[in-house]
């Protein structure tokens, strides 16, 4: 590699001409008072142990590395692992960047929290944030979110959270995201974002990286154990990409093949999509500079996805940066390969993956037969499937 | 001096204040609102601001997003608005700004989109979602062709914020009156007019507050902290329930 692929941001959030900040005014002391507080924390001895502690004791830290046998025989070739980020509380690893953001937000002196959400496993795990943390919460959610995952909003609720509904756009989690934009601007004072995704305004792609990079630090150690080596192939979905750089980036400087798998929907030339880097180009877009599905006078295209969690309009910007040095690769699965994945898991190894998961879960049995039978593959599962369960069964027209 | 500019000189010179009425471009016709133009420059406007819809207005409330939606419903794009503005500028003398999000700009390609606006007779532009720091290149294109650059400033801005925004700002700074969305409720307290006093020692450039002025008595008291005024939501709710403009636009004009 002739470039080290860790050496940015650089001061002002910028990924080579990605990321920064595009933002009202009004948010810029808030977004400078944020970056300051966690440039100062995660160097703080108390804020760390903290932060440790609860990773061990709340979340369920570290999560296993399996070795995921009757996937490998059945894919015939590498061998597969599943980091099993699906066994983290609450049931995928959103928690780990929510409660390091509610544990820093009580250290800032706010007393509130704001989350948008989209699949529901940001909006519980930014509710359990607050719960543990003991600050008040507000979770957006769109309205067709809401329909979708009604258990999730059901969750949110009995965790104290007050989740209003977004019933204005496409009515999904890009609204969420606006409607927390607004909340924000007009709370600024007392408020802090726990925005779920390395996206948005700088500092939140490199602090939610580094809140969920201890996915990858883990899995390294892990593998090192049971193998005696580094794996030689990293998959992981990519919605706003936060699961999949969770898990590569403490690889990015070892020569291992890493894929990030967005989500095809019903195929990338029925436009019916979520594939960024498929089907889309450079824009602006909720505080950032990123890929993003538009049409030609830079309006925001809708998205389809089965995935609620996958289903977004543009991607984390060091994606964009990490694709444009060749350091990751980006393809798709479509819903229905996803659906196919999503079944195979639960029959074939008893763990049902989240929908979003079942994305990479499905790339890792294309590309395991090419590749030899000693080589590893790790798939990150990011989450379990429990709240996709209901959907699945309407998909297949089956009546509960 | 740009034709904003000299507006705001020959304002303070009589000791008037400048009224800027806003209006969403297409809302609910492309045909209405060449219509509005004409009644709110008859109404005594001094500049007009009009609103390029777009699907993500993240610095808007309910009755400008719905206006915005409106007007996407209508097939209006930033490209049919500057070919309006080319239009209505053969009998509308006043300045006129557009108020746009960042990405159409950005995807229309900031160097053509500084020409062309300027050729069809576009005075400046307000972004709300693109601050200083990150438009350098457009502020390049735009001094190039001689376009003003308003940036925003709000209740929560720091000294810092202040020099960098009041720098980078051509025409006026636009103030925002409230931490929060366009169409809120005004709150004119003391951090306001504190922030306003601030801003006025450290920068000549004129000054307008918007958000949430919504009543010729809300003019007039944000009209006494500063250069101009801003009206939007309150224009865009008489738009959306069918009832004339021209009047209230005229009742703001005799309270400032």
């Amino acid at each position: 590699m002739n470039k080290n692929p860790k050496k940015l941001p650089d001061s002002k959030g910028h990924f080579n001409g990605y990321g920064g900040r595009f933002v009202p005014e009004t948010l810029m002391p808030a977004l400078i008072e944020l970056e300051k507080a966690y440039k100062q924390y995660r160097r703080d001895k108390n804020f760390l142990e903290e932060l440790s502690i609860l990773q061990k004791t709340y979340i369920g830290r570290p999560t296993p590395l399996y070795f995921a046998r009757r996937l490998t025989e059945h894919a015939g070739g590498a061998k597969i692992y599943l980091k099993r980020e699906d066994l983290c509380h609450t049931g995928a690893h959103k928690i780990n960047n929510a409660i390091a953001q509610s544990l820093l937000a009580k250290k800032m002196g706010k007393t509130r929290l704001i989350a948008e959400t989209g699949a529901g496993q940001h909006g519980v795990a930014a509710a359990t944030g607050a719960a543990l943390t003991g600050l008040e919460c507000e979770i957006y959610m769109g309205s067709e979110d809401m329909q979708r995952q009604s258990l999730n909003v059901f969750r949110m609720r009995l965790l104290g959270a007050k989740v209003t509904e977004v019933p204005v756009g496409s009515r999904t989690l890009k609204d969420a995201i606006n409607e927390s934009l607004r909340d924000w601007t007009t709370n600024v004072r007392n408020t802090h974002y726990v925005l779920g995704t390395v996206f948005g305004p700088h500092p939140y792609p490199v602090m939610v990286r580094d809140f969920q990079s201890t996915i990858g630090k883990e899995t390294r150690q892990q593998i090192l154990k049971a193998e005696g080596r580094l794996p030689d192939c990293l998959i992981a979905c990519v919605g706003g990409g936060s699961n999949s750089i969770g898990l590569f980036y403490e690889f990015l400087t070892h020569p291992i093949r890493m894929i990030g798998v967005e989500a095809g929907g019903h195929g990338i030339g029925t436009g019916e999509h979520a594939a960024r880097f498929a089907g889309g180009s450079l824009g602006v877009f909720q505080g950032c500079k990123s890929y993003l599905l538009q049409d030609d006078d830079g309006n925001v295209l809708g998205t389809h996805s089965v995935s609620a969690g996958l289903d977004y309009a543009s991607v984390g910007p060091e994606h964009c940066y990490m694709r444009d040095l060749k350091r990751i690769e980006y393809t798709y699965a479509t819903d229905e390969e996803a659906l196919q994945a999503f079944e195979l898991l639960s029959k074939i190894e008893g763990i049902i993956p989240a929908l979003e998961s079942a994305h990479a879960v499905a790339e890792a049995v294309k590309v395991a037969p090419t590749m030899p039978r000693d080589s590893i593959i790790i798939i990150n599962l990011s989450g379990r499937g429990d709240k996709d369960v209901q959907e699945v069964a309407r998909i297949k027209g089956i009546n509960l | 001096m740009s034709k904003i500019s000299q507006v705001f000189k020959k304002a303070k010179k009589t000791g008037k204040k400048v009224l800027i009425p806003y209006i969403m471009a297409g809302d609910p016709t492309l045909e209405n609102t060449k219509r509005f133009v004409k009644e709110i420059e008859e109404a005594g406007a001094d500049i007009i601001e009009l609103g390029v819809p777009f699907t993500d207005p993240l610095a808007d409330g309910p009755t400008i997003q719905r206006a915005g939606e409106r007007a996407l419903a209508q097939g209006v794009t930033l490209r049919k608005v500057l070919a309006l503005v080319e239009e209505v500028r053969q009998h509308v003398q006043i300045p006129l700004i557009l108020m746009t999000y960042y990405n159409p700009v950005f995807k229309y390609g900031i160097e053509a989109f500084a020409k062309e606006a300027v050729r069809a007779g576009v005075d400046g532009v307000i972004i709300p979602d693109l601050i200083p720091d990150e438009a350098d290149d457009f502020i390049a294109y735009a001094r190039q062709d001689k376009l003003d650059t308003i940036f925003l400033l709000a209740p929560t801005s720091t000294e810092d914020r202040i020099k960098k925004v009041a720098k980078a700002s051509t025409g006026f700074i636009y103030y925002v009156s409230i931490t929060g969305i366009t169409g809120a409720r005004l709150l004119v307290d003391d951090a306001m007019k504190n922030t306003l006093t601030l801003i006025q020692t450290i920068t000549q450039n004129p000054i307008a507050v918007g958000f949430g002025v919504s009543s010729p008595e809300d003019a007039a008291t944000v009209a006494s902290l500063a250069d101009g005024v801003i009206v939007g939501s309150a224009i865009v709710r008489l738009i959306s329930e069918n009832r004339d403009i021209k009047n209230f636009v005229s009742s703001i004009r005799e309270a400032i």
